[in-house]
């Protein structure tokens, strides 16, 4: 029973109760939308880029506790970063939550990678995982000019 | 005084003593498994009398000359036999073995639909149904440019009958409506249904995955067309399940896959097909399902439908008067006759945190839209938290359904 507050720890019920960043951009760079099928989780992600910088990223939807938590401490991380750094968040913070391959990260954002560490307790509930990732696979399709069709976590 | 003579009371189940009969609870101290609606566990005499079936008496059915084919053939047709006795029904011509009633449901759309259905013509189904009764359906009126109309339940969670009977018309080809919902456990009407449609000419189909495994139930008495199920949720083996149709409904529709085993004769110029149900089994098949569905079904028989009923319909009243008592705690209705399938929200929880926070204290629950997205719609949820029934649950395991909720709560409002 002790891995269940590993999973659900408190940052984790914060962000999914009280989730920042909970809001459109009226007039977003970039925006798309994630849907998980398996559970009926929607996210939408707004971005809006100066040049290279995230200088404002945003979310709006419902889903469960893990992938709105997921959504809150991303757009927090996210905020003010250049895109290769928010790859780079995201290919560390992916490899975590599967079982892959962690990259190191530069110094500088090395404390932003600790921030979302909390999520990282779902690699023990397979099932889960999609709810962490779902989020970021938004971002990154809103990035990719945001697909007409919802990107799946499939 | 009363002469209670010859009033034989039926023996109560007695779930201890059969989970006993289920290797899945030795081999998994503790589980609480409340997912019976989903995919039923398989008692020791399925699990066995398949392996044996494949030791002793396996062979490929039908036009073996040899003795071992005979064995196995026969085996494949006492399935056959036992699945019509089983429904009361009239001919065992008329049980067609499918994967699942989704299969057998795409069937009767593919092949009776084309055929009978036409533009301007209505198919009625409910808004409780599962997916797999729900868009093969619509397939079939894309297709044919036939409507969809879908009869509303009741706020109480009941069949609203009135209101069904308002959208019969001329017009209407088929109704397609579940036996016992997945998601709220209703009991519809299927006698009356039927009496309704029938007035006006129009065919019946009956879901019965989830009135197979937990009550009694005869097509005939019924007065359907058509009664559809899966062998898995009954005990049986997963792979297996059954389409049962009128005859002379079977006999008029044209075959849906084509193959072998289900002709009659084959020329470079045409092909003649077999009578039912043989035209509809293309390909070798589910041999074992088959043979096991049959024990499966003499395992239900053995316990009795009617008292599986009972005892599943006791402890459904016991879940709800004790989850109804937690306070976050939204059952949705499931009008006034309902059996062994339970939905709930708990408070703003997701349920995929529910069903987490329930599996790690060892509950197996469902959790999401359990494939009727439209019942979600309309109730203007994603999904639920749902706990179904089986033969081997007892009170033990809704007091630790009802524990593990609350546990779940505590940690969320923290």
């Amino acid at each position: 029973m002790m891995d269940l507050r590993e999973l659900y720890q408190d940052i984790i019920l914060d962000h999914g109760r009280h989730p920042r960043n909970f809001r459109s951009i009226e007039h977003p760079t970039h925006t798309a939308k994630g849907h998980n099928p398996l559970c009926g989780d929607r996210v939408t992600v707004y971005l809006s880029l100066d040049g290279d910088r995230i200088a404002d990223v945003s979310f709006e939807g419902r889903g469960c506790a893990i992938s709105t938590a997921a959504a809150s401490l991303m757009t927090e991380v996210l905020k003010g970063k250049t895109l290769a750094e928010a790859q780079a968040l995201f290919a560390q913070f992916h490899a975590k939550v599967t079982g892959g391959d962690v990259n190191t990260l530069p110094e500088a954002l090395e404390e932003d990678a600790e921030r979302l560490d909390p999520l990282t307790g779902v690699k023990a509930y397979p099932a889960r995982v999609k709810c962490a990732t779902l989020p970021w696979h938004a971002f990154e399709a809103a990035l990719k000019g945001g697909a007409a069709e919802p990107v799946k976590t499939e | 005084m009363n002469d209670l003579a010859g009033i034989k009371p039926r023996a109560a189940l007695d779930p201890q003593a059969l989970r006993r009969q289920f290797p899945i609870y030795q081999n998994n101290p503790g589980l609480v498994f409340l997912d019976s609606g989903a995919s039923a566990q398989k008692p020791a005499v399925v699990i066995d009398g398949v392996a044996e079936f494949y030791r002793r008496d396996y062979a490929n059915v039908h036009r073996g000359v040899y003795r071992l084919s005979q064995r196995s053939t026969d085996a494949f047709e006492v399935g056959r036999e036992k699945t019509r006795a089983f429904l009361n029904a009239a001919d065992e011509r008329e049980i067609v073995f499918v994967r699942g009633a989704t299969e057998a449901i795409n069937l009767v759309a593919q092949s009776w639909g084309p055929a009978f259905v036409k533009a301007g013509d209505e198919i009625i189904v409910s808004d409780l149904e599962h997916h797999s009764n729900f868009v093969p359906w619509q397939m079939l009126c894309e297709r044919v440019g036939a409507r969809l109309v879908v009869a509303p339940t009741e706020a109480s969670g009941g069949f609203d009958l009135a209101a069904f009977e308002a959208l019969l018309s001329p017009r209407t080809k088929m109704v397609a409506v579940t036996h016992v919902s997945n998601v709220t456990g209703a009991i519809v009407p299927v006698e009356r249904i039927v009496e309704l449609a029938h007035a006006k000419g129009a065919k019946v189909l009956v879901d019965g995955c989830q009135a197979i495994p937990r009550m009694p139930v005869d097509v005939r008495a019924i007065g359907c067309d058509f009664y559809v199920f899966s062998g898995h949720k009954a005990y049986g083996p997963s792979g297996i399940g059954v389409l049962w149709g009128r005859y002379e409904l079977l006999a008029a529709m044209p075959p849906w896959q084509t193959g072998g085993g289900m002709i009659t004769q084959v020329t470079l110029e045409k092909t003649e097909f077999q009578d039912p149900p043989h035209r509809f089994e293309a390909g070798t098949p589910d041999i074992s399902g088959a043979m096991g569905l049959g024990l499966a079904l003499d395992f239900i028989e053995g316990l009795g439908r009617e008292a599986i009923r009972d005892h599943e319909e006791i402890l459904t009243g016991y879940a709800i008067d004790l989850l109804s008592r937690i306070p976050g705690l939204n059952l949705l209705p499931g009008g006034q006759r309902r059996l062994s399938v339970l939905s709930f929200n708990l408070d703003s929880i997701h349920p995929h945190d529910v069903g987490t926070v329930l599996d790690q204290h060892g509950v197996a629950v469902r959790v999401g839209h359990h494939c009727a997205q439209p019942l979600m719609d309309k109730l203007g949820i994603a999904g639920t938290v749902r706990a179904s029934l089986g033969v081997y649950n007892d009170r033990d395991d809704i007091d630790a359904l009802a524990a593990a909720v609350e546990a779940c709560r505590e940690m969320f409002s923290k």
